[in-house]
């Protein structure tokens, strides 16, 4: 069996902990072997997706232990498409990070980043539901380093509210895992798939509590209204590229509402029939109407761009509530715009940050930045495919939802919501950029009407912020370059994606490829009992992996 | 028998829950630690409350379910590290900000970025 499954997860795992122990104190040896590991994750992560673009479902069993017993990834169009994109950000992110000193000012940056890649990587490859809480737990500890990467009060305050919010959602989590497992007897996706439809529907209530809760746990990782309070302030408070990696994150929350229900508890399964479809779309067009109001509230850029996560969340939900091949399609290519273009923006924030001195990411007026008109065309593309205009992505994104609501019965919530969305995001942008940006200019002009001196004084206020980095700027444009490439070749990539969703849509080839996997023989003739002591033992494994990637932090 | 696990998970759930929304810190660590016990016993009871049964398929002709066991190994193990990681985040918080309130300070939230707040 080809090992190549295992490799987006194995990599950047072992080289964290490379950089741990072998390169703790040599910032240049740490960037150079994080660098070469994202690349290399990336070519395999191509790799990846070119193989499954034809349809085959590669089963990869961990330890070679036969499923439902044996945890297995599973690399199918929509796994390896989450992949790709993924790695196409760390990579971009990863430029970002060291182009403007973030990984200087804390310790382990590059160590975390690599940790929390390999969580994100195997939460999407995996096949099995206590698979997924560990690398969901990998990832989120992860990302608990990176958000109070290099401190300071207000930072740490959100960080604990962060961490504590997540803790929360684990233990549900773990509430959902344990129904799940005491109504079906397996942990393996493809099994439960099975085991869920020969369920009787008069004895199914356990099932159907045990479906809602899950849906609720990846409700919040997706920051679904009303479980979206975590998400302001971490992402405003997050360091730039760390917010803009957490851009990831929530697709995580998508991407496990859309496997577990087309996969384990379809649309068309009797027993959850009618369980989410009364509140599910109404809370995602309520997400969108939240995260708009937030963005033409915001008094800062970090928390616009927050609520605007929370916004373009909504309207990947709102998609994926129709539960239908056009809604899931839709929600896939929403799903890759908003990660970049969340990141677009977040990194850009993150420059104005940098070169804008004490005023900080207020929307005030302000002198003029350093490089303040290529800065400033970055945001205005980044905010025109955020808020949804043509010609980026955003457009395209939306008109993909609009078409795709015409079947269900609150089409016209859905056009309004959506439409209106995009004018409230429009405004908003405009009013953040023009006084970021433009009005900066109207101050310039005005400073140097007065006297010399005061002249003389704005030059020495723009002297210590006149650092300016181009490997940022390039990070950000890359963004922005994706996002165009999303709407160049939005063509193929929908035909990609419908023939991922009707994968999706259809289960049975997942199901048996899964269930036909032929582990390693075993045999009864000694007292050694392969399969649940193998369970328990790469139970242990990931237990113990996870254990000692805390070691290693709380020991430095 | 079913009457004491399941009395004693509600309450470890009421009594976390009610931590858990406190205005300090230091509670609401302790009502996610309780909330952790509860999930673990309610993982334990998954795999049906079995009196005196080996989990170990052997000659024995009957045995308790070994998968639920290894699942709250895994938990206990995985929700330990959260503990320990909360707590030095909130020390950090707390040493910080000189109170280990949980909420935002919400009146300082636009004040010009002073030099210790975001490095």
């Amino acid at each position: 069996m080809s090992h190549w499954v295992v490799l987006p997860i194995l990599m950047p795992g072992m080289l964290a902990a490379m950089i741990v122990l072998a390169a703790r104190y040599h910032l240049l040896l740490q960037r150079v072997l994080s660098t070469g590991g994202t690349l290399a994750l990336l070519g395999t992560a191509a790799g990846l997706a070119y193989g499954a673009s034809d349809g085959t479902v590669t089963v990869y069993l961990l330890g070679d232990w036969a499923p439902p017993f044996g945890i297995v990834l599973v690399a199918d169009r929509l796994s390896t498409y989450m992949v790709l994109i993924t790695a196409l950000l760390g990579m971009l992110i990863l430029l970002h990070a060291m182009g403007s000193g973030w990984d200087k000012r804390g310790r382990h940056f590059h160590a975390l980043f690599q940790f929390q890649l390999m969580g994100i990587m195997g939460a999407f490859l995996t096949g099995d539901l206590f698979n997924l809480f560990v690398f969901f737990e990998v990832l989120l500890i992860a990302s608990y380093g990176l958000m109070i990467h290099s401190g300071g009060a207000v930072r740490l305050r959100a960080g604990t509210q962060y961490v504590l919010y997540n803790l929360l959602g684990s233990t549900l989590f773990l509430f959902a895992l344990g129904t799940l497992y005491a109504e079906t007897g397996t942990l393996n996706m493809a099994d439960m798939a099975g085991r869920v439809a020969a369920i009787d529907p008069g004895a199914s209530a356990a099932i159907r509590v045990a479906s809602v809760l899950l849906l609720l746990v990846f409700a919040v990782k997706a920051a679904l209204v009303p479980l979206h309070f975590w998400l302001p302030a971490s992402y405003a408070e997050a360091p730039g590229p760390v917010a803009a990696l957490f851009a990831i994150m929530t697709k995580v929350g998508a991407y496990a509402i859309i496997r577990i229900y087309t996969l384990v508890f379809p649309p068309d399964l009797p027993l959850t029939e009618g369980l989410h479809g009364a509140w599910l779309l109404p809370l995602a067009l309520v997400s969108i109407g939240v995260g708009m109001i937030g963005v033409l509230a915001a008094r800062r850029l970090d928390r616009l761009v927050a609520f605007s996560v929370i916004g373009s969340m909504g309207m990947v939900m709102t998609a994926i509530a129709l539960m239908t091949p056009a809604g899931i399609e839709a929600a896939l290519y929403y799903i890759a715009h908003s990660t970049f273009a969340t990141a677009a923006l977040f990194l850009i924030v993150d420059i104005v940050r940098e070169r804008r001195g004490g005023h900080g990411v207020r929307v005030e007026r302000a002198p003029p930045i350093p490089g303040g008109p290529l800065v400033a065309g970055l945001f205005f593309a980044a905010a025109i495919a955020m808020a949804g205009l043509p010609p980026l992505s955003g457009f395209l994104g939306k008109l993909l939802i609009l078409d795709a609501g015409f079947g269900s019965p609150l089409v016209v919530w859905i056009w309004a919501v959506v439409l209106a969305s995009s004018l409230v995001a429009v405004l908003g942008f405009a009013r953040a950029g023009s006084t970021v940006f433009w009005k900066a200019q109207e101050a310039e002009v005005a400073d140097a009407g007065d006297t010399d001196k005061d002249v003389s004084e704005a030059e020495t206020d723009g002297a210590p912020a006149a650092r300016t980095p181009a490997l940022p700027v390039i990070a950000a444009g890359g963004c922005i370059a994706v996002l165009a490439a999303l709407t160049v070749f939005a063509g193929p990539m929908t035909g990609y994606l419908r023939a991922t969703t009707a994968q999706l849509m259809t289960p049975q080839p997942y199901i048996s490829s899964v269930m036909t996997a032929e582990g390693k023989p075993i045999t009864h003739e000694d007292k050694d009992h392969g399969k649940e002591s193998g369970h328990e033992g790469d139970s242990g494994e990931e237990a113990g992996d996870g254990h000692a990637d805390d070691g290693s932090e709380g020991g430095h | 028998m079913e009457l004491i696990v399941a009395s004693a998970i509600g309450i470890l759930t009421a009594a976390g829950l009610y931590l858990v929304m406190r205005l300090r810190t230091f509670p609401v660590i302790l009502g996610v630690s309780l909330l952790t016990y509860a999930v673990n016993v309610f993982l334990f009871a998954s795999g049906r409350l079995v009196v005196n049964r080996p989990p170990i398929l052997s000659d024995a002709s009957s045995y308790t379910d070994p998968l639920p066991q290894a699942l709250v190994l895994t938990a206990i193990v995985i929700s330990f590290g959260m503990t320990a990681v909360v707590v030095m985040v909130a020390l950090g918080a707390y040493l910080s900000a000189g109170d280990d309130r949980v909420n935002a300070d919400e009146s300082r939230r636009d004040e010009p970025d002073a030099g210790e707040d975001r490095a």
